[in-house]
């Protein structure tokens, strides 16, 4: 009895030992958006209270551009300073070679996710990247100014359009001259290739590069729709929007002075907090179509990677699971209103008495369209680079938007050659 | 007298004493064994940061690198540069760093924001220097204050202007339209018109100060009993300024204009704080980061890193003998 009884105690020192030496120093980077930082320091902090583990932040900039420069240095160098990497929907097949296959590793829960996250997120069948929470885009309006005067929130953008003059120059005449109509991101990055393509696709002027690499961007819908958006600079939008990405038109929005605003739910969370002057005021709305055709709101979201480069891929891996669970997506949605990429989330009870944006979005994450990056392949990023740069152009004035969707059309073509690559 | 000031031809007397082989002593001859020693770690360390790099970048530029893959890379050999494709159907086109019009933007941005910004500092940057070489009381606080602009790193400088000319909550729209001059907000760093003087107006901002600063140090060189001469014989301060001062100070205005020249040539983290990705202020620097960094073309980027180098060493080699500028010192 009493040599188990040491036995036990040698046993549970060598379990506490290992378990000392078994707890590892993660470090994970990420952008900053909003409360990005703040939202995932309170849950590695429920993480490292749970396994032991540390887990450090690598704070990003804000432009998703930014971050992908760094991401690739990093990761061509080989540096095994960083072992989880929060990636862009987009990014799956540019840095695929540089991340873990988590298909087995996560095989039991794979399941629960929307597939077609899973399916962006999959290259040569490697699962390079693990869903944390998806994106749709909202239309931001104010329900009071709107109810003011009489107008009902917009479904076509001819609607968006008027209304959005009428109030401005309304509210204006009252006195209030700081507003605008309407803030969205016109700033020459990612975003704006996001913008931009929600313009055109929600105008029948269809894709940049259809699924099967065909270059489909240069047609009269597309033409127009950008043309009209060129409209709203300077008349309904502040010169300064082609210099916005969402924290400059949140700014915008959330000081009051704008009636509408197209971002991401993110924003939501945030325009309702208690220091918000906009608390109460808003409701959101889906991105509003052209007769005929559907709203179509860019697929966004974010993933998690563990580099091939890390030393702690274990432990890197339990943490990408801890992230990416039901609880705490459930966590992220109740406080920073995240959509959930587990379908089952968005009959929640609780998210949807907190956050009511999240269960009206279910069929818009469904129906949400996503950027070329799956036919244009490791090209994809310079697409978008002409694509965003064609049209931040076009809203400046620089030259028309035929002009430019042509020669978009041509420097598409030349960098497709005889195929993407 | 001009012999004191850089820049001035070394005499004949001095280059004949120092190729007298004869006068090589046994001392001299140690003196400069233990200066190659000395100099030799500062040489591998510069072959090491400075050449290797340089070399890579020349050879990346010659193959198909990428950066998911580096050792993967193929000798292509001046395709990147310029390379005819055939598309078989009778038709073909050019492609290249040489065909290539956003290069060429690139280039011209370059050339454009150089020329025009290192013109506005030499001014500036003249006038500064002869104000701060005036006595006055606190002279030495204002020359300490005047270099705070150039002490701030540049990010931090290009954010802080960033938010100072945000067309909502900026404070230069604020301040220009209670005085009256706008009726209304400027984006000052969105709209294709003023993105470059944006950019411009920080740059000056900035580098004025080193300009001032090194037109002063030449300005100091100045005897002052050439002053006195001028002033008894009465002529005109302006005159004096343009027949003495300016051809006192030329060689330190020439150095202090090439140290500028190359540094706005290859300007980059200024423009890619304030306007990022705008076409209208990409320069060389950002056109080669991009393809390197953003985009799948590790080969293009170096091959533009290459064109970039020879551009500047280009320029400074034609502006060194333009200028007849003497870089070996004056003795």
């Amino acid at each position: 009895m009493r040599f188990g009884r040491a036995a036990m105690a040698v046993a549970a020192t060598l379990a506490l030992a290992t378990g000392e030496v078994s707890a590892a120093e993660l470090s994970i980077v990420s952008g900053s958006v909003g409360a990005d930082i703040q939202e995932l320091r309170t849950q590695l902090a429920e993480f490292e209270a749970e396994t032991g583990h540390q887990v450090d932040i690598v704070e990003m900039p804000a432009s998703t551009s930014d971050q992908f420069g760094q991401y690739r240095l990093w990761l061509a160098a080989g540096t095994d300073d960083i072992d989880i990497y929060r990636v862009d929907v987009i990014w799956a097949p540019q840095l695929a070679n540089q991340f873990v296959d988590l298909r087995d590793a996560m095989a039991d829960v794979i399941g629960d996710h929307f597939p077609s996250v899973i399916e962006s997120q999959t290259v040569e069948g490697r699962l390079v990247a693990f869903p944390m929470y998806t994106d749709a885009p909202a239309l931001f309006y104010r329900k009071d100014l709107l109810e003011k005067y009489g107008r009902k929130p917009p479904t076509t953008w001819e609607e968006l359009t008027e209304t959005a003059k009428e109030i401005q120059d309304k509210e204006r005449a009252a006195g209030n001259g700081q507003i605008y109509g309407f803030v969205f991101q016109g700033a020459p990055y990612e975003g704006l290739t996001c913008n931009g393509l929600e313009w055109v696709a929600s105008s029948g002027g269809g894709q940049i590069v259809s699924p099967e690499g065909e270059i489909t961007i240069n047609n009269e819908r597309a033409v127009q729709a950008l043309e009209r958006a060129h409209g709203w600079v300077r008349d309904i939008a502040p010169a300064g929007v082609l210099a916005y990405k969402e924290e400059e038109a949140r700014g915008v929005w959330q000081t009051g002075n704008a009636v509408f605003m197209r971002n991401w739910p993110y924003a939501y969370a945030l325009s309702n907090g208690e220091d918000s002057p906009v608390k109460g005021k808003f409701e959101v709305t889906t991105l509003p179509a052209e007769p005929g055709s559907q709203s179509a709101p860019c697929l966004g979201g974010w993933n998690l990677a563990v580099s091939k480069y890390s030393k702690h891929k274990k432990e890197a891996i339990e943490l990408v699971r801890f992230l990416s669970s039901r609880r705490a997506q459930k966590e992220r949605a109740l406080t920073y209103a995240r959509l959930p990429t587990i379908p089952a989330l968005y009959d929640d009870p609780d998210i949807a008495e907190s956050q009511p944006i999240i269960a009206e979005w279910a069929d818009v994450v469904e129906k949400a369209v996503p950027r070329p990056s799956a036919p244009t392949k490791r090209q994809y990023n310079e697409v978008s680079k002409e694509f965003w740069t064609a049209v931040n152009e076009t809203l400046a004035g620089a030259a028309s938007a035929e002009t430019n969707l042509q020669t978009l059309e041509h420097r598409l073509r030349r960098l497709k050659r005889d195929g993407w690559r | 007298m001009t012999n004191a000031t850089l820049g001035a031809p070394p005499t004949d007397e001095a280059m004949r004493t120092e190729e007298q082989p004869a006068a090589r002593s046994a001392l001299s001859r140690q003196r400069l064994a233990s200066a190659w020693l000395f100099l030799t770690p500062m040489l591998a360390v510069l072959a090491f940061v400075a050449g290797w790099p340089l070399l890579q970048t020349i050879w990346f530029s010659f193959t198909d690198a990428s950066l998911a893959d580096l050792d993967a890379a193929r000798f292509v050999g001046l395709r990147n540069y310029f390379e005819y494709v055939d598309y078989g159907d009778g038709t073909g086109e050019w492609f290249g760093l040489f065909f290539d019009a956003q290069w060429w933007n690139a280039v011209w941005n370059t050339v454009y924001y150089t020329l025009v910004s290192v013109s506005i500092e030499t001014v500036f940057g003249l006038i500064v220097a002869l104000v701060l070489n005036v006595p006055f009381r606190g002279r030495g606080f204002v020359r300490a204050a005047v270099l705070i602009p150039w002490a701030i790193p540049t990010i931090v400088s290009a954010k802080m202007w960033a938010w100072m000319m945000n067309d909502q909550f900026g404070i230069l729209n604020d301040m220009l339209m209670s005085v009256g001059i706008l009726s209304h907000p400027i984006a000052w760093t969105a709209s294709p018109e003023t993105a470059m003087w944006a950019v411009i107006i920080v740059d000056v901002w900035k580098t004025t100060p080193f300009m001032a600063l090194l037109i002063l140090a030449g300005l100091q060189m100045v005897p002052s009993d050439v002053y006195e001469a001028a002033k008894i014989d009465g002529v005109h301060p302006v005159k004096v300024f343009f027949k003495v001062t300016l051809p006192l100070i030329r060689p330190a205005i020439l150095v202090a204009v090439i140290f500028r020249a190359l540094d706005a040539l290859r300007v980059f983290d200024l423009i890619y704080v304030l306007t990022p990705n705008n076409t209208e202020t990409k320069t060389m620097s950002v056109f080669a980061q991009e393809n390197l960094f953003q985009f799948d073309q590790f080969a293009y980027g170096s091959a533009a890193s290459t064109l970039l180098f020879l551009v500047i060493a280009a320029i400074t080699l034609v502006y060194i003998k333009a200028a007849r500028l003497n870089l070996g010192g004056g003795r």
